[in-house]
């Protein structure tokens, strides 16, 4: 008998090979990257922000098969976008939060920003930071409630010291040292305030190349050439571009948020214009602008513009096209 | 070396280059060899040969007179069983005259005279070159197929002053060309230079990729003392092979889209080729068989001699048969080559392996929504945004498709292998050029 047999064949077009790095596994690093901090903001704000991490997963989660099942679609939990969108609103939250907060920022993000506009790949605007600018909006005293790590002491984060963060006598006065705002033993959000936990995260998903150097690099350049040049009271370039980088959201936006995919652009020099753009934003609401921080309204405010980048940079094709210049 | 020569995008599957140290066996003789009138891009050839005809090898049973098409030779006497339309890897039903073989080959008494080892090519007539070249039936044998007389003609404002040999052989698991570079250095070389002389271009480059150290080192011995013609071995780097990228890579030439290696004079041509040209010009010995990698779930995986039109169920037998169950059959490589309904098809001019997966070696991880990662952008090497043809696609936009470049695709594949929701990138773009193609033919019917 012949060893050949032609069985059942499956024919499918090219290629037959696979690098095997799928959405769910992509999802599974950005929660492991986000991992340290989210350990951080337990060790610094105790058991209330363990707390808070899991109502946001959990609710995010609870949401998105909630509605699905709503609406008869298979589930797709599975890929663990929800969870990430959970613990990154999670992360932007303060350590005061009541528990109702991040259940319903979760529940926001994931029906109203997420599910109701087509869910993963549709949404237009980041769902961490679309239900962060809810929950500001809607509750803002409970938004701007901090403190201290180790500490009940109600402060405020260190961007609100005072009305106007980078007055003179603010920066002359007693701000948090670079190694306080390193290690992140200052006043902030849940998983903003530790730049040295974050980076760590950052510097996995770099190497793995999850997320593209480009944005963080274009992002926090641009915010500290801009503050270098502009933010000084003393003239042009004497601001304090290194205290920008560190304090408030600005690690934790150029590495975990701006890099989001679905709301950025695909190509390369669209991603140097997105993040160009989340700098200058950032920059300009924190010198110039009513709001303590700007990183949340600079990401969204980008991801708006996300299509019109993507339509207008089309690259050409390698070589060019014969017959035309 | 120029390690340095990189392309942009592309894509580092594994190697599986498991078959590289096997040396080229010859086949048992097959009972039988089905032999497709067309085995190239162009025109198919009309046969030459009826049922019941008395056939001996290399006797031409196909030819046209159409300018792109490429004759077919008789791979084995024996007798015309059949002309008949069969399955061609390919997928398609082609014409195809079946052949019985005889005992014993006699090889046909019309064949051409060799001019031996030893001719020095720059003392032949190109249009000589040209001419036998096309006799012989050559086609690109990397897979594309493209017949390589019609390469080497003149084409008036294009003077090519460089032929690439491409023995970049970048698709994984194919070590067809390692082993004919190793085994045959020799005859890629004067194959090289029969082509030099063709078009008359007065350097030839042989680009190897970089993990055939031992092929790249034969063939420079095989090359030493001949200034025009250096070998250069490149990243591994897939899609290397394909011609824009190697064109690119050796000589910093941009082709562009719309446009062919002619067009920035140079002509790139296979090392298979190359060899078979140097075969029929030395020995008058038409195309009739080619060496084939048979890898994956069989008993003995390496390299064959296999006579043309010989049915991918005798090389399989030949290579140990099926280990296990078999879920897919490749003839070609894993990225562009072509899935079989049939392990009962034969081997053609292009077929340079035959690859058998169980069901274990398949993905079946389901489709997912575009997260729009960019990372088939970044694979792409043309630069073009594979996410965004699928789309198109998908909606039959075919307006924004051609916005997009559809036409500039070479369908690599590089874009849906890495692709983290398993989008059918390569796919659907397939599906938006064909369509385009069969609007264009219809604007013009």
């Amino acid at each position: 008998m012949s060893k050949t047999e032609s069985g059942e064949l499956l024919v499918s077009s090219s290629p037959h090979l696979w690098a095997g790095v799928s959405t769910g596994r992509i999802m599974r690093d950005v929660l492991i990257a986000l991992t340290p901090a989210a350990l951080g903001a337990v060790y610094f704000f105790g058991w209330r922000a363990a707390a808070v991490i899991a109502l946001s997963m959990g609710a995010a989660a609870l949401s998105e098969w909630g509605c699905e099942r709503l609406m008869g679609k298979p589930s797709t939990l599975a890929d663990g976008s929800a969870l990430v969108t959970g613990l990154l609103l999670a992360l932007t939250l303060p350590p005061t939060a009541p528990f109702w907060l991040p259940v319903l920022g979760a529940f926001f993000a994931i029906a109203v920003v997420k599910v109701a506009f087509g869910g993963l790949g549709h949404n237009f605007v980041n769902p961490a930071l679309a239900a962060r600018a809810f929950l500001l909006a809607a509750f803002p005293a409970v938004m701007t409630t901090w403190t201290k790590p180790f500490d009940a002491v109600t402060t405020a984060t260190p961007l609100a010291v005072l009305p106007n963060p980078f007055s003179a006598e603010v920066m002359a006065g007693d701000l948090p040292s670079y190694t306080d705002l390193l290690l992140g033993t200052v006043g902030g959000s849940l998983g903003e305030t530790s730049a040295i936990l974050l980076l760590l995260g950052a510097a996995y998903l770099l190497v793995k190349q999850i997320i593209d150097w480009r944005i963080p690099v274009g992002f926090l350049g641009t915010l500290a050439l801009f503050t270098w040049a502009f933010g000084g009271q003393a003239g042009l370039f004497t601001g304090d571009p290194l205290y920008h980088v560190l304090a408030g959201g600005a690690i934790l936006g150029a590495f975990f948020m701006a890099t989001d995919y679905v709301t950025g652009p695909i190509t390369a020099k669209g991603r140097w214009i997105f993040a160009a753009g989340c700098g200058l934003i950032t920059a300009l609401i924190r010198l110039y602008g009513g709001y303590p921080e700007g990183v949340l309204f600079a990401i969204l405010l980008m991801n708006v513009v996300t299509p019109l980048i993507d339509r207008f940079l089309v690259p050409a094709p390698f070589g060019g096209v014969k017959g035309r210049a | 070396m120029t390690l340095w020569a990189r392309f942009r995008g592309g894509v580092h599957p594994d190697a599986h280059k498991t078959t590289a140290q096997c040396a080229t066996q010859p086949l048992p003789r097959p009972e039988r060899v089905v032999l497709p009138l067309r085995q190239h891009i162009g025109a198919p050839c009309q046969p030459l040969v009826k049922k019941g005809d008395e056939v001996a090898l290399g006797q031409p049973i196909g030819d046209t007179d159409a300018p792109v098409a490429a004759p077919v030779h008789a791979s084995a006497s024996g007798k015309v069983a059949a002309v008949e339309p069969r399955l061609s890897p390919s997928g398609r039903m082609e014409q195809a005259v079946v052949i019985e073989t005889a005992p014993e080959d006699t090889p046909w008494e019309g064949l051409p005279a060799g001019l031996g080892w030893d001719f020095d090519p720059d003392l032949l007539d190109p249009a000589f070159i040209r001419d036998r070249v096309r006799q012989a039936g050559l086609v690109g044998m990397g897979g594309a197929g493209f017949p390589a007389a019609v390469k080497l003609a003149a084409k008036p404002g294009c003077e090519p002053d460089a032929v690439i040999l491409n023995g970049a052989e970048c698709e994984p698991s194919i070590t067809s060309d390692h082993r004919l570079m190793l085994e045959h250095p020799e005859q890629v070389v004067l194959g090289l230079r029969l082509f030099m002389r063709a078009c008359g271009a007065r350097r030839g480059i042989i680009g190897i990729e970089a993990n055939k150290a031992d092929a790249a080192a034969r063939l420079s011995q095989a090359v030493a003392g001949d200034p025009s013609i250096s070998v250069e071995v490149l990243p591994v780097r897939y899609p290397q092979g394909a011609e824009k990228m190697l064109v690119w890579a050796l000589l910093r030439r941009a082709v562009p889209v719309g446009a062919i290696p002619l067009d920035v004079g140079v002509v790139v041509q296979n090392v298979a080729t190359a060899a078979a040209a140097a075969v029929a010009l030395a020995e008058g010995r038409p195309l009739t068989d080619r060496i084939v990698t048979v890898s994956g779930r069989v008993g003995s995986p390496g390299n064959w001699r296999v006579p043309l039109g010989t049915s991918f169920v005798d090389v399989v037998e030949a290579a140990g048969g099926v280990t296990g169950s078999l879920a897919r059959v490749i003839a070609g490589g894993p990225m562009m080559g072509t899935a079989q309904a049939d392990l009962n098809v034969p081997v053609t001019k292009t077929t340079g392996s035959i690859i058998l997966l169980g069901p274990e070696d398949l993905d079946t991880t389901p489709a997912g929504p575009c997260i729009r990662c960019g990372r088939c952008v970044s694979a792409c090497p043309m630069g073009l945004l594979p996410a965004q043809l699928c789309s198109a696609a998908l909606a039959s936009d075919w307006a924004a498709a051609e916005r997009f470049h559809v036409r500039a695709c070479m369908e690599c594949g590089s874009c849906s292998y890495v692709c983290p929701a398993r989008r059918p990138l390569v796919q659907s773009i397939r599906l938006a050029k064909s369509e385009l193609g069969r609007r264009a033919r219809q604007g013009r019917g």
